[in-house]
């Protein structure tokens, strides 16, 4: 087998691998929760009855490798179960299946990410290549400080600036972006332009001091300083020499940042009110509804999981060293 | 040097006795080479501690002081930032709000260093079965993103601060794990960590007295950089309502429950002269205050941090560019 393959195959098994251990954890997250837990979803005024019929419905008589294999198999299918709201201590179940809680909203912070990667990916390409270019420069050393204050500033900071500036004093966008099924693209887009520039400014930082870092290391090896003897020009040594060989290392970066997007994006729903599944998991660990939280970290922890996957995979692929096995 | 000073011999130099320079000294002459950043760091990292240390002496009011009138303006009846919507005084939780919100991520990352630091040398010592379980494990936690893992542990655990310390200590001594497995992985392998063993050492004493020292560098960057991860990762906690619960007073919560101030603020006219748009600016900034006072605290310590980690990094790598 073509060891490239063989490296693909070990990192795709190995991935399959933790995605099989974190399901472990998170269902087993269950299982620690108080005794009372019941009582507790149920109310107060529950009878005992009620409260059986409810651990019987969670399935917590049956031994706990066959709710296992009962949860993963719901949850492969988009199966995560009821929600813990709306039950009423009278037996009354008003809950809704979790899938029909997030499902809308899992699409509005799927928009949410594709507006963000698309403005933030090409903008940080552009900052990092003109600032490896033009190093140790003034415009380098403003980019670089920058994004050091980007960086070391929280998210919610980041977007109440943006929404002082941009929703207060210029009421260009709204403050608050609330989208619905209904709106048309453009509208969509609008409404999501303050959220978008938030994310946008918090992971352009990371990529760009990357991809600066990725091309000047390469500025360090030996067929560069040829290149430059020869008297190739500083920006052809960059674009033509350099940059060909950090794709690898470039590619990584955004796949990496944008796993990085899955938990920034948790923070600004809430600031911006947005309805994406960020907020429901917020709105969720504060109201103990497990089976929702349940549902948004595999969620979260899968996206994560399968972009870092990606990321590795680009890293094998790209790698010339690996292409011509000797 | 010889006795003349005006001749200088490189003999005389070289056979001069070497003095070594006191920890003190040391510091001094590092800190002489320190850029503006790094000092701009410092003294704002050394102004945090001394409002942290000395909150109660600093605070004019208490941290949950409730009998004032809400939404008083800067200045009135002594409320230097006025108060808030149920009526503390900003100043004050601004000051505890230091205390708790350092203090409890100080805790948090010295917790995440004993737990990383100690199981990290001591994978990097055994290397055998020990190392392959914890590595295995270390690879699997880091594989859920941190925000989310401590938000479902929270959903079931419950938001105490004890519970937030240790969730937040555990998720994040993985990497301090990593770290300090890597770099002593390096120093196991030498030579006077041979030597040591060969004259008898024990396990604790090489542990502390010859691989300790050589790792300190990089662990100490590291610590200020988890640092101020913690420290944000408790701010967005916090922010988002799950963290440090009222009435403690801290940052994080301080901007979320006055942040709706912000869509206060009234827009810039273009009719208007500049001079009354800016006293209008200058008047809704003060209401909305408290929220960008809360928020401006935390990035502006996570900046300091930032600089001086990056200084001390430069000079511990010894990286000239």
């Amino acid at each position: 087998m073509h060891p490239i393959v063989r490296t693909v195959i070990q990192r795709l098994l190995l991935g399959v691998f933790t995605l099989f251990i974190v399901s472990l954890i998170i269902f087993s997250s269950i299982e620690f929760l108080p005794g009372d837990f019941g009582e507790a979803v149920l109310g107060q005024a529950a009878t005992k009855e009620t409260v059986a019929a409810f651990r019987r419905e969670l399935g917590l008589d049956l031994p706990a490798w066959q709710r296992y294999l009962e949860w993963v198999g719901g949850v492969v299918q988009g199966d995560f179960g009821q929600s813990f709201s709306g039950r009423a201590s009278s037996g009354q179940d008003r809950s809704r299946s979790v899938i029909e809680l997030i499902g809308p909203r899992l699409q509005n912070t799927l928009f949410l990410a594709v507006l963000t990667a698309s403005i933030a990916v090409p903008l940080a390409l552009f900052l990092g290549i003109t600032a490896a270019l033009y190093r140790n420069s003034v415009y380098d050393r403003v980019v670089n400080a920058a994004t050091l204050t980007t960086i070391a500033t929280p998210e919610f900071f980041v977007a109440y600036i943006l929404m002082l500036f941009f929703a207060s004093l210029w009421s260009l966008f709204p403050s608050l972006s609330s989208v619905t099924p209904d709106m048309s693209l453009g509208d969509r887009i609008y409404s999501a332009t303050l959220p978008a520039m938030t994310l946008t400014l918090v992971i352009v930082a990371h990529m760009m001091r990357m991809t600066r870092a990725a091309i000047i290391n390469l500025l360090a090896s030996p067929y560069i300083e040829m290149a430059r003897l020869k008297g190739v020009s500083q920006s052809k040594v960059i674009l033509r020499h350099a940059l060909p060989n950090a794709w690898a290392p470039i590619a990584t970066v955004i796949a990496f940042n944008l796993a990085y997007l899955v938990v920034g994006v948790v923070v600004v729903e809430v600031v911006f009110t947005y309805p994406g599944i960020g907020q429901t998991m917020v709105d969720a660990v504060r109201t103990r509804d497990v089976p929702v939280v349940q549902a948004c970290t595999v969620i979260f922890a899968a996206t994560y999981i399968v972009l870092n996957l990606i990321a590795d995979i680009i890293g094998i692929i790209t790698n010339p060293r690996l292409l011509h096995p000797r | 040097m010889s006795d003349d000073d005006q001749t200088y011999s490189a003999a005389a130099e070289v056979g001069m006795v070497r003095q070594r320079r006191s920890r003190l000294q040391r510091i001094r002459i590092g800190l002489k080479s320190a850029p503006p950043t790094a000092w701009f760091g410092m003294i704002v990292i050394l102004c945090y501690l001394f409002v942290a240390a000395f909150a109660n002496f600093i605070a004019p009011y208490g941290e949950a002081d409730t009998s004032f009138p809400a939404y008083l303006e800067w200045g009135a009846q002594g409320h230097v930032f006025g108060t808030d919507q149920i009526g503390r005084d900003i100043f004050s939780r601004l000051v505890y709000g230091a205390r708790n919100t350092i203090g409890i991520a100080l805790v948090t990352t010295l917790l995440s260093f004993l737990i990383g630091g100690s199981f990290g040398l001591m994978a990097a010592i055994n290397r055998s079965w020990l190392d392959q379980i914890l590595s295995r494990l270390v690879d699997v936690l880091m594989a859920i993103p941190g925000l989310i893992f401590a938000l479902m542990l929270l959903s079931i655990f419950g938001s105490s601060t004890i519970g937030l310390i240790i969730i937040i200590a555990l998720l994040d001594s993985t990497r301090v794990f990593r770290l300090t497995r890597a770099v002593s992985l390096n120093v196991v392998v030498m030579d006077y960590v041979e030597a040591a063993k060969l004259r008898g050492e024990g396990l604790a004493w090489i542990m502390r007295r010859e691989i300790l020292p050589n790792i300190m560098p990089p662990l100490v960057a590291e610590f200020g950089l988890r640092f101020c991860f913690v420290f944000l990762t408790i701010a967005a906690l916090s922010f988002l309502g799950v963290g440090i619960q009222p009435p403690t007073a801290d940052w994080g919560s301080m901007v979320r429950d006055n942040a709706s101030l912000i869509q206060f603020v009234r827009p810039w006219m273009a009719a208007d002269s500049f001079g009354a748009n800016w006293a209008r600016l200058i008047e809704d900034l003060k209401l909305a205050s408290p929220p960008l006072l809360a928020a401006g605290a935390i990035a502006l310590l996570t900046i300091a941090v930032n600089f001086v980690v990056d200084w001390f990094l430069h000079k511990t790598s010894g990286l000239k560019e």
